[in-house]
């Protein structure tokens, strides 16, 4: 069983990582969303995994740990705040760019994107 | 308490003077000398304690753990810096109203000059190192504030620059020095440190911390080879060199080294370092100072010269010396101020500073010229003035010194000859201004005397020089005995303070300085010769090209690091958090910790599978937007059933409802973006992308096994057993959420309105224009709201508020709660904006989703409050049982309140976002069904 969890993470963690990677916006929203179920897993699976033990009082003979239940269930919706942050970050990026290459521009090799050094004022 | 106000009292001050510049120049001045008289006046009931060697101690606790106190202590060396501080503060105040044009910034003027004065008062009050280090930094920003306080000039930018980087480098090495000490003593109290003086001589990190240290006071006091920044800091207004660069900041250095002197003084080390340094600033200064045609510069090599001198005494080690040294405080900063103020005037009157055009001001302004003249005789050190009382006994003390064999002519030699510059320059001063011909093309012709009471400080000092010179032991001998004492902890030796000690070799060595520097200005043209063969070196320019390196090579390595590509970002991110968390890794030795692995049941194995398939598909995919967006949501189910399978129900109601809206969302903003992701990236990048998210996923198995196979312990058992006796709930996960946690849970929904508030704020004025289809080839429905969609969704809104609000009310004890519930009325209404269009939805919504975000936060506040009302603290939450007709018993619970401002919250922040996007095109609008869709 917990190869299984462990392996599923590992998908959503490389599958992410490699979509965080990719030069347009929307595949690394979709990056960040895989991503982020994999760390809610992770965090979940830090109470341990525990069958018909739901930390309802009453319902079960032993209860799973509800610590980790509550912090990834906010962090579930602050996610989801968050990924629509990026997204919307990407549609603005797209009105202003015309573009939606994660640099903002059409480049994807970046190495002569080098920014000019700021006038230092003197 | 009257010392911490002291120090207090001239930064209040600084705040209050401002709103008197309306007022005018009188105005503010008035103002602002009311800090340092009342100063003063708290100062005067000490003197009986401080005048027998003793001394006054304040002390309050601030920040005990790091040996930081609010401690200030006034003795005889702080009572005399403080009263230089305050006295010639009060007279440069005066001046300054005088000084300083209508038109200037008065008031930032004034501002800073006290800002200075408190940091100022703040070192030599101070008791505490840490403490005294907080004010020694502030004396060098208010400094560089000053110096570029006329900001339309590059020189005085590019001086306050140099000042601060010298001043502000030497500071980061005195912190070093007095946290080192600190340690060596265990107490950054001054007593302690004081007292241990033995012990830290003795420790092996002696000489690293008096090398800090020194570093630290010869910077700050413009010693050699830091001099440099001080002459440049002339680019001041003129009260303020008079002020900061002559009488009291660069003194500061001079005072720490008064300070520690127990505790540092004494060792061979702290004789070659201060006395060497000292000699050769001594000789560096006078001799420059010759040379220079600046007024203002000849004055600031002699202070730095003079300042020179000061060293060189402490460095010397004797207790007379030390006494010479702090005489000498006293009378350079007397005439050296009125020196600084006098070539204000002149610089005021003649519009130039230049000595080779001023000429023969003698007969423009005879009383300036008067008090200038007797204030530079001081200056070179001439009989019945202050200047040649401390100037002899540093001739006595350099022939004194025991150096070896040969080296024992080196002091006296030293001394006699900046001796001899020094009248020479004060010859200069004299006779190259006032005499010495006619003036040379003025830019203000004729001066003339300046107004009254720009006049007056300039007489107080220069009748203090005449009053030290004569009279000794009356005007300064208390003084001087108490800061004396102070200085060498309470052993002071016997000195006698009279114009004459009789005809001895001291004396013969100020006439041979005395005719020698006479001699040596008449001849000065073949001096000038010689200097001009000399090729001068400006050290703006070396130490601006030094800047301008540094600066260079630091936006060479930004650029290379941080060159604006997000996708490079993300890379370097990526690695280097593989790079943090693989080095612990490698230590982990096994993966599958004691517990070992348990059997997997068929259906779980399965829903595992679909999985890591679809994730993986989705990566693969990723090009065809649309159906990688497909197999993220089928991830995103399943993980709701992996919350559910793993006794977590509340988790996988939340992905379940947070899964529908994300989904919503990404097709929402789908409909603006290409649908097709173009093959961009080559494919050796491709491989090494994938090697790392390889990497990655396999560390996160890794760390995920070896995680789930160890035996742990929890903190939760506190949460289960208390649940339903402390918070009224049986499903814990929800207590913990509006109980427990319940301030966390706070800043959560805090997070969540902000985002969408960004949300907002990032779209409001935004419009896309939506592709024309799909990028297929496939052209957009053109029925954009379905009939039986439409029809559907109608009777689906109350019911699915019905369910929510079953939701939420049962959440305190059945899965449930204000998140679930919130998502689940957020999913209702976006149905309707889908099946009806935004403007028909808009229009029968009755409120703005800003105000449900405003009125959910304001709910939990509230509910957390409410029990400061009860006198419990934030958010401690009560609960009861009613009972309800037909419902039965019922039980309420005042955390029920702040889940509803957390569900209130959620559907607000969500609706907000979303409706932003849907909102972004006039598309929308076009084809709402009022027009007929």
């Amino acid at each position: 069983m917990e190869l299984v969890f462990a392996l599923v993470i590992g998908a959503l963690t490389a599958s992410g990582v490699y979509l965080l990677l990719r030069a347009r916006t929307f595949p690394v929203v979709v990056g960040l969303t895989l991503i982020s179920y994999g760390v809610n897993l992770f965090l979940f699976s830090s109470g341990r995994l525990a069958t018909g033990a739901q930390p309802v009082l009453g319902t079960a003979d032993g209860y799973a740990d509800p610590l980790p239940q509550a912090l990834v269930l906010t962090a579930i919706v602050i996610g989801f705040a968050m990924t629509a942050f990026v997204v919307v970050l990407s549609l603005r990026s797209l009105a202003d760019h015309d573009d939606d290459h994660v640099d903002g521009h059409q480049e994807s090799d970046a190495t002569h994107t080098a920014q000019k050094p700021e006038e230092t004022g003197k | 308490m009257s010392l911490p106000l002291v120090v207090l009292l001239p930064f209040l001050g600084a705040i209050a003077a401002p709103l008197f510049a309306q007022g005018g120049r009188t105005a503010i001045a008035v103002a602002s000398s009311v800090p340092a008289l009342i100063a003063l006046a708290a100062l005067f009931p000490h003197w009986e304690t401080l005048a027998d060697g003793g001394m006054v101690l304040h002390t309050y606790e601030w920040l005990p753990a790091i040996g930081l106190s609010l401690s200030f202590r006034l003795d005889g060396l702080s009572l005399l810096f403080a009263l230089l501080i305050l006295v010639i503060g009060l007279l440069i105040i005066l001046y300054a109203r005088y000084y300083l044009k209508e038109k200037e910034n008065v008031g930032k003027f004034y501002a800073l000059l006290l800002c200075f004065k408190g940091s100022m008062l703040g070192i030599v009050l101070s008791s505490n190192l840490l403490l005294m280090m907080i004010f020694w930094e502030l004396t060098s920003l208010t400094s560089f504030l000053l110096i570029s306080f006329w900001t339309h000039k590059q020189d005085a930018r590019r001086g306050a620059r140099m000042a601060l980087a010298v001043t502000g480098g030497g500071g980061l090495a005195l912190l070093a020095g007095i946290l080192i000490l600190g340690n060596i003593v265990g107490s950054f109290e001054l007593d302690d440190v004081l007292a241990a003086g033995a012990e830290i001589k003795a420790h092996a990190m002696y000489p690293v911390a008096l090398t800090l240290v020194l570093l630290g006071a010869f910077t700050k006091s413009a010693q050699f080879p830091f001099h440099f920044w001080l002459p440049h800091a002339m680019q001041a207004p003129t009260p303020v060199s008079a002020y900061l660069h002559s009488a009291t900041m660069v003194k500061a250095g001079i005072f720490l080294m008064a300070r520690l002197y127990p505790a540092l003084a004494g060792t061979e080390q702290w004789f070659y370092m201060v006395s060497f340094t000292g000699m050769a600033t001594l000789l560096l200064g006078a001799y420059v100072a010759m040379f220079k045609h600046d007024l203002k510069g000849l004055l600031a090599y002699s202070t730095v010269s003079h300042l020179g001198l000061i060293t060189l005494l402490f460095g010397m080690g004797t207790k007379l010396a030390a006494v010479a040294a702090v005489f000498h405080v006293i009378n350079h900063a007397i005439f050296k101020a009125s020196l600084f103020m006098a070539a204000g005037i002149i610089d005021h009157e003649t519009g130039t500073r230049d000595m080779r055009r001023i000429n023969g001001l003698w007969r423009y302004m005879p009383h300036t010229a008067t008090l200038a003249m007797v204030a530079a005789s001081s200056m070179a050190g001439v009989p019945l003035l202050n200047g040649f009382l401390s100037k002899e006994m540093f001739f006595a003390e350099s022939l004194q010194l025991n150096l070896p064999g040969y080296w024992a002519w080196l002091p006296p030699l030293v001394a006699t000859l900046a001796g001899t510059f020094a009248v020479a320059y004060s010859a200069r001063f004299i006779h190259d201004v006032f005499f010495n011909g006619k003036p040379v093309d003025l830019p203000v012709y004729p001066p003339h005397e300046p107004p009254r009471y720009m006049k007056i400080p300039v007489e107080i000092l220069v009748f203090a020089c005449i009053m030290v010179g004569i009279f000794p032991a009356i005007s300064v001998g208390p003084l001087l005995y108490a800061a004396a004492s102070a200085t060498l902890g309470g052993n002071v030796p016997e000195y006698h303070l009279t114009i004459a000690h009789g005809f001895n070799l001291p004396l013969l060595m100020s006439f041979l300085a005395f005719f020698g520097g006479l001699l040596m200005y008449s001849q000065r043209q073949r001096f000038f010769d010689f200097h001009a063969r000399f090729k001068e070196v400006d050290e703006k320019a070396v130490f601006e090209a030094a800047v301008l390196r540094v600066e260079g090579f630091a936006n060479r390595l930004t650029a290379r690091i941080e060159n604006g590509s997000l996708q490079r970002y993300g890379l370097l991110l990526v690695l280097s958090v593989i790079a943090v968390a693989a080095a612990p890794l490698t230590n982990l030795g096994v993966f599958i910790g004691e517990n070992g692995l348990s059997p997997v049941d068929i259906p779980t194995a399965i829903g595992a599978g679909v999985l890591i398939l679809c994730a993986i598909l989705t990566a693969v995919f990723h090009r065809d937007r649309f159906t990688a967006l497909v197999l993220l949501s089928v991830v995103g189910l399943v993980v709701a059933l992996a919350f559910a399978r793993f006794s977590a129900p509340d988790l996988a109601m939340t992905q379940l409802s947070v899964e529908v809206v994300t989904i919503v969302l990404l097709m929402l903003a789908l409909y603006y973006m290409p649908s097709w992701t173009p093959l961009e990236t080559a494919t050796p990048r491709r491989v090494r992308d994938v090697i790392i998210a390889l990497v990655a996923g396999t560390g996160m198995t890794l760390v995920t096994l070896a995680m789930l196979t160890q035996p742990f312990s929890s903190i939760s058992d506190f949460f289960l057993d208390n649940s339903k006796s402390g918070g009224g709930g049986t499903n814990v996960v929800n207590v913990i959420l509006v109980d427990f946690r319940g301030f966390d849970t706070l800043g959560e929904i805090t997070v969540l309105a902000i985002a969408a508030l960004g949300i907002y704020a990032m779209l409001k004025n935004t419009a896309l224009t939506p592709p024309p289809g799909d990028g297929q080839g496939h052209g957009w429905s053109r029925d954009s709201h379905p009939l039986m969609l439409r029809l559907i969704a109608s009777p689906m809104l109350p019911l699915a508020l019905m369910v929510s609000a079953y939701i939420f009310l049962r959440g305190h004890n059945l899965p449930g709660g204000g998140f679930i519930a919130g998502l689940i009325t957020s999913v209702a209404l976006i149905l309707q904006y889908v099946a009806s269009g935004m403007i028909w939805t808009q229009d029968r919504v009755p409120f703005k989703y800003h105000s449900v975000i405003g009125v959910g936060l304001l709910f939990a506040v509230i509910a957390g409050a409410g029990s400061f009302a009860f006198s419990y603290p934030f958010l401690t939450s009560t609960f009861d049982y009613i009972t309800w007709p037909v419902v039965g018993k019922f039980e309420v619970a005042s955390a029920l309140v702040f889940d509803l401002g957390v569900y209130l919250t959620v559907i607000g922040a969500t609706m907000l976002a979303l409706v932003s996007i849907g909102r972004l095109s006039p598309h929308s609008a076009i084809k709402s069904p009022k027009e007929g869709a």
